[in-house]
């Protein structure tokens, strides 16, 4: 196991920039997640890693060595695609070993290894059959397997999940993380799905339009996303993000707009002066931090029902507010509530986010404490 | 070839069929294309079967009255006194053979198999203009391909010896010296495209997250080739090599370098039927050439349109 460096990486092809002036490390034993909507650059960095892709400038290091310009074969590392790239014509036992069989190891050797790692994955029973006779699941596991019969520095994962049905995703997911709980391995992990990088990674960097957002814990990721991309990018359903004015009344700043009572959230003075009366801000409150609430008390957003999807556990209401934005609540009740019906959605004055007119957060006093 | 629809096996669906014509307009569309392959395909077909039992000629009393001579016709093509003897039908047979095998088998299909393998390493363009060059020696007309080869190797004014010349190599008269082999170079130059663009089409139909994660297992460019490419494109090899058996056994462009010449030396089964029917005019014996050749043929198609029934399946 490796660390993996990245330092002012660009990869551009033509006039687009994929990945622009990245840099961030990773240490040894960690569990990285590049998260990120299509084309925010996260598989063209992981490409780089792997050496399928070469930077058009700056340095990938591997382990503490320059690897930029090393051929894939020289990285010691190991990849997990997302179509598997399972070779069609061979069985599964000749799939596993075949970087062994490229090792110029005996047949026996790479039979009894390629067996060893299959029990490990529960597909022992399968290493006769062609890639085309099994389920997509053992598919996933005998790509997995495939990464995991020869020892690396490194492993790359590039949406090893995303072809496969919810519930063996959420199968797979969890056999992933338990896999990197044992083995301790380094390993950067490709993906779009939130839940799949909040469940796995230790850290998580958030990417957008070939740069990192933000690279953190999933926690801190979760509790005090950067920029309002990060805010909307993760959790599900998304944080509700509400513009407000911020206007001089009873000689401090206030936050308002329609429809918001904001009686709790007393501006403290540093906020106040960094950001001055006039200017627009973004509020962010997570749709589980919302709840029915009496309509004029502290603290509330209100509208009218937009819609009220029933989840199971929890249900989804969502509300329209009169400028016709709407806002997302997560509640456990089974209360009916007629669509166009006014609901007031009440939230904790701890529980709410600030972002400047560009998005970014606006750290507000005490926050630690959230 | 493998995704074509078939109609056999599949339950009959009642959709309506949305032709564009009604059945009457589209005989009437098809009745002179109808006329003219029948006229110019299929009555010379069965004419040449039956001309192939007569002693039929040009000039001469049996050019008026041919007379049915069974299989006398046959019996003399493989009269077993002269088979293998120099400008009879047997020594053209094995020439063929040898010629098939040394241009189209090893010359065509390897060289078309390791260009295409190459270009899909190298840079878009290089790969854009190695295959106009290459498209070019199979799309240019025969008569034009025949004359520039023939000014190529000319022995006082040709190109070849002038290369020769100034690297201070002798020159050499290679159409008199070497003919069989100049045919052979000649028809894998030309028809390598063809093995070329097949294979590279086919090797671009591999995803290639298959090269990619044999690149990180660390193969090697032969590795992946061996292990990946080659099975994978297997059908479509089998398909190029039926193909271009086919034609390089029917080809006639070599009659333009070397006349079939010199002293038989290269005369293929195709220059030597068209010697025996419109040099000699012996047009009965020369029908039996064709009709030989046409079974010679069929055995190809049948094995080849097996092959395609069975990869449709």
């Amino acid at each position: 196991m490796a660390s993996v460096q990245f330092s002012n990486v660009t990869k551009t092809f033509g006039e687009f920039a994929a990945v622009s002036d990245v840099s961030f490390s990773i240490g040894d034993g960690e569990f990285v997640c590049l998260l990120g909507p299509s084309g925010c650059g996260k598989t063209t960095s992981l490409r780089m890693i792997a050496g399928l892709d070469t930077p058009s400038s700056g340095q990938v290091l591997i382990g503490g060595e320059d690897v930029t310009h090393f051929h894939p074969k020289d990285r010691q590392i190991s990849m997990v695609f997302q179509d598997y790239a399972l070779y069609p014509h061979m069985n599964l036992a000749d799939n596993i070993a075949y970087p062994l069989k490229v090792r110029g190891k005996s047949v026996s050797e790479r039979h009894g290894r390629a067996r060893e790692v299959a029990d490990v994955l529960k597909i022992g029973h399968l290493l006769d059959r062609l890639p085309s006779q099994i389920s997509g699941g053992q598919q996933q596991r005998t790509s997995l397997a495939r990464a995991l019969v020869y020892p690396s520095q490194v492993y790359l994962f590039d949406e090893p999940l995303s072809n496969l049905d919810a519930k063996l995703r959420l199968e797979a997911r969890g056999f992933l993380n338990h896999l990197q709980r044992d083995m301790g391995m380094t390993a950067v992990y490709v993906t779009h799905d939130q839940a799949e990088a909040m469940a796995l990674a230790t850290r998580i960097a958030v990417m957008d339009q070939g740069r990192i957002v933000q690279y953190a814990s999933p926690i801190e990721i979760y509790r005090r996303p950067a920029t309002t991309f990060v805010a909307n990018f993760v959790g599900n359903p998304p944080m509700n993000l509400v513009a407000v004015d911020a206007v001089q009344g009873d000689g401090q700043l206030q936050l308002r707009a329609d429809g918001v009572t904001l009686a709790g959230l007393a501006m403290s003075s540093g906020i106040g002066t960094a950001l001055g009366a006039g200017k627009t801000l973004t509020l962010g409150i997570r749709p589980e931090h919302l709840g029915i609430a009496e309509p004029g008390a502290a603290n509330t957003i209100s509208g009218k029902l937009f819609a009220n999807e029933n989840m199971g556990p929890e249900s989804l209401v969502t509300i329209e507010r009169a400028d016709g934005s709407r806002v997302t609540a997560r509640i456990f009740t089974d209360d009916h509530i007629a669509i166009d019906e006014a609901v007031t959605l009440g939230f904790a004055s701890g529980h709410v986010h600030l972002f400047d007119g560009a998005g970014a957060r606006i750290a507000a006093e005490g926050e630690t404490a959230l | 070839m493998s995704n074509q629809p078939t109609t056999s096996g599949q339950p009959k669906r009642k959709v309506k069929n949305f032709a564009l014509l009604s059945n009457w307009a589209g005989a009437v569309f098809l009745t002179p294309a109808g006329l003219l392959v029948a006229v110019f395909v299929i009555v010379p077909f069965f004419w040449v079967i039956f001309v192939s039992f007569t002693n039929r000629t040009l000039l001469g009393s049996t050019a008026l009255n041919p007379q049915f001579v069974g299989l006398a016709n046959y019996l003399a093509l493989f009269d077993p006194a002269n088979f293998f003897q120099r400008g009879q039908f047997g020594f053209s047979l094995i020439l063929t053979t040898q010629f098939v095998l040394a241009s189209a088998l090893v010359g065509q299909a390897l060289l078309g198999l390791l260009l295409a393998w190459l270009v899909q390493t190298v840079p878009p363009w290089v790969k854009r203009i190695t295959e106009t060059f290459v498209i070019a020696a199979w799309i240019l007309p025969e008569v034009v391909i025949g004359f520039a080869w023939f000014a190529f190797l000319d022995r006082d004014q040709g190109t070849l010896n002038a290369l020769l010349g100034s690297v201070g190599l002798p020159p050499g008269d290679f159409l008199l010296q070497q003919p069989f082999w100049v045919i052979v170079v000649f028809n894998t130059w030309r028809g390598a495209a063809f093995s070329m663009m097949l294979f590279s089409s086919a090797f671009s139909s591999i995803p290639p997250s298959y090269f990619q994660a044999a690149d990180v297992a660390g193969a090697s460019s032969w590795q992946k080739f061996r292990d990946i490419g080659l099975p994978l494109i297997r059908g479509h090899i089998v398909t190029d090599l039926i193909l271009i058996t086919m034609w390089t056994f029917n080809t006639f462009t070599p009659f333009l370098l070397t006349n079939g010449g010199p002293s038989y030396r290269t005369e293929l089964v195709s220059i030597y039927n068209y010697r025996v029917a419109f040099n000699d005019f012996q047009f009965g014996k020369g029908a039996a050439v064709g009709v030989i050749m046409m079974l010679i043929n069929l055995a190809f198609a049948l094995v080849y349109l097996s092959i395609g029934r069975k990869k449709t399946r």
